[in-house]
């Protein structure tokens, strides 16, 4: 079981499209029933786990999820030596099991307006296909979660170079 | 950048690079292929072409139209950094899942 196959480890692969200057696609499968992956991305002491792994550097402060329509979430984290921060929206559709929309916003940036993510869980087996689409409030938005990203993995690509150096001794 | 993703964003553009992925076309097989008029296909070629998206190759009397590799190499590159913070996270999720699926026994 936890010996990845190839077609696994290609299957399980994390994907991500731009799909217009707006709008982002993520979409990975997980081994596991789809109410269970909902569960993992809805339940505060499950979300905790592994939205801010130890790798990235980033420590969780708190989390609240109140998932219903109308109900909001708010998580909040923090990286050695920088202010904490939040995102945090409401929830505009909610299927267990199935579907997720919600509005988010970073608060940071708060005037950059709101977006509109829509997570999707689609049955596959005994595996479950996710779908998150992103819509940002602009470009400049989309474009900076993404120089936030990249800034992100270099530093784990530096951080990996270290090691391998490390190791080299 | 920011150029090169507007150049992209639109649909026709879009289905033009599509399908120089491909392979090589001219102008008229791009029209043809996607039943587009030529100076409709010609002006989004030069959007491609002056944010470097497409290469133009001139052999005989024609023109030919290929994707530039280095700029999709740079594009991929820019959702690389991302795709990279989810991927640690649903690395992470995939460990919790294995471990919720062992603690929920034989339930299913």
């Amino acid at each position: 079981m936890s010996e990845k196959t190839t077609e696994q480890l290609i299957n399980n692969a994390t994907q991500v499209e731009r799909l217009s200057d707006r709008e982002l696609i993520i979409r990975r499968t997980f081994q596991a029933r789809p109410h269970i992956v909902f569960g993992a991305m809805t339940r505060p002491e499950l979300f905790k786990r592994w939205f801010a792994p130890q790798a990235m550097g980033a420590t969780f402060v708190d989390c609240m999820f109140d998932v219903r329509v109308g109900g909001t979430y708010r998580y909040v984290f923090g990286r050695p030596g920088e202010p904490s921060a939040a995102f945090s929206g409401t929830y505009r559709e909610v299927i267990d099991g199935k579907r997720l929309v919600y509005t988010q916003i970073f608060e940071p940036r708060v005037a950059d307006g709101e977006g509109v993510i829509t997570a999707t869980f689609e049955v596959q087996g005994t595996a479950t296909r996710f779908t998150q689409r992103e819509l940002y409030p602009s470009k400049a938005v989309l474009d900076f979660a993404l120089s936030s990203g990249m800034e992100r993995g270099m530093r784990e690509t530096l951080e990996q170079l270290e090691t391998l150096v490390q190791s080299l001794n | 950048m920011i150029e090169t993703f507007a150049a992209l964003a639109e649909p026709t553009r879009f289905r033009i690079v599509e399908l120089l992925g491909t392979g090589t076309f001219t102008v008229n097989e791009i029209c043809e292929h996607l039943a587009l008029g030529q100076p409709q296909v010609s002006k989004h070629l030069r959007v491609l072409k002056d944010v470097a998206l497409v290469d133009v190759e001139p052999r005989a009397q024609q023109r030919f139209y290929t994707l530039n590799a280095p700029s999709f190499r740079q594009l991929h590159d820019w959702l690389e950094g991302y795709r990279q913070v989810w991927e640690r996270r649903f690395d992470a999720l995939d460990e919790l899942l294995i471990e919720l699926d062992v603690h929920k026994g034989t339930d299913q």
